[in-house]
């Protein structure tokens, strides 16, 4: 699934406008709150989604590969964090729906589960 | 035989939340340009990110040595700090110590140390309570 497929399909908001973010594809998601879970059970490559907005959040993210982040609650991080996502380009998106809703919502559209090989 | 590729050594701070995760994302980058295989990378970098915010919870400081040789990869953290006074029961999945505001930043899972044993190819946990701990952790690349 492309990323500009997600965005519409959740009706979220793209934080960062980095180019050609929507042609990213992305093949699979993981979600959870703890970064250890997310380091000991995600696949390669998700689109995580959590609702921890800090730092810790986005190195999780690089050592897994993460090819985009969505914040579920209406977070947002702060702008450091916004802008050590822009430097790495990584992709980070902002829905107002729960951590349920929205993994449920991108589960029937198609996405399946991240799972470690 | 074990002919030594690079080397340094990360300092980290004790609390210091506001860089937890650089010296994991640092080494991750390193080892890229190492052209070292994706899947080890990825081994080697959940056990160091898990260690690097284990002392910036439970210690007060530490140094990360970090070596890579022909054939494998190796880091010592070597902190001083609280100790572990049961080593078998940090090791069990789910025992944390994490307070609530730990746990508010997204830790205290008790999957840390589980993570890296899991990750690496060779492990041993040393610690003296009082004192400090010592992972010392092997990932093969050859
Ligand atoms: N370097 C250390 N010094 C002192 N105590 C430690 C150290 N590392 C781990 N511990 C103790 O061992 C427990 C388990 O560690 P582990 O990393 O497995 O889980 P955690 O840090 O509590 O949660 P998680 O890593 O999942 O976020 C910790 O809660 C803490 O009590
Ligand atoms: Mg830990």
């Amino acid at each position: 699934m492309l990323l500009a497929e997600i965005v519409s399909l959740l009706g979220c908001t793209e934080l960062l406008d980095l180019e050609g973010a929507g042609n990213r594809e992305i093949t699979g998601c993981f979600a959870a709150d703890l970064m250890s879970e997310v380091l000991a059970f995600c696949g390669h490559g998700p689109l995580l989604v959590t609702g921890l907005t800090n730092v810790q959040s986005l190195h999780t993210a690089e050592i897994v590969d993460v090819k985009a982040i969505l914040y579920v609650n209406g977070k947002c991080p702060d702008v450091q964090v916004l802008a050590l996502a822009r430097a790495r380009e990584l992709p980070l998106l902002s829905t107002t729906m729960t951590m349920y809703e929205a993994c449920g919502r991108l589960h029937r559209g198609g996405l399946p589960a991240s799972t470690k090989v | 035989m074990k002919e030594p590729l690079y080397a340094e050594s990360f300092k980290i701070r004790g609390g210091d939340f506001e860089h937890g995760g650089e010296v994991a994302t640092r080494i991750k980058s390193i080892c890229k340009e190492l052209g070292i295989r994706p899947d080890l990378i990825r081994r080697l970098s959940i056990a160091n990110f898990e260690a690097e915010m284990n002392v910036i919870m439970y210690a007060d400081e530490a140094d990360l040595c970090f070596q890579v040789s022909t054939e494998d990869v190796r880091v010592v953290v070597a902190d001083r700090g609280q100790g572990i006074s049961d080593i078998e029961l940090a090791m069990t999945p789910g025992w944390s110590t994490a307070t609530a505001e730990m746990r508010a930043r997204g830790f205290g899972a008790g999957l840390g140390l589980p993570n890296i044993r899991n990750s690496v190819d060779e492990f041993r946990v040393d610690s003296r309570p009082g004192a400090g701990t010592t992972l010392t952790y092997v990932v093969r690349i050859a």
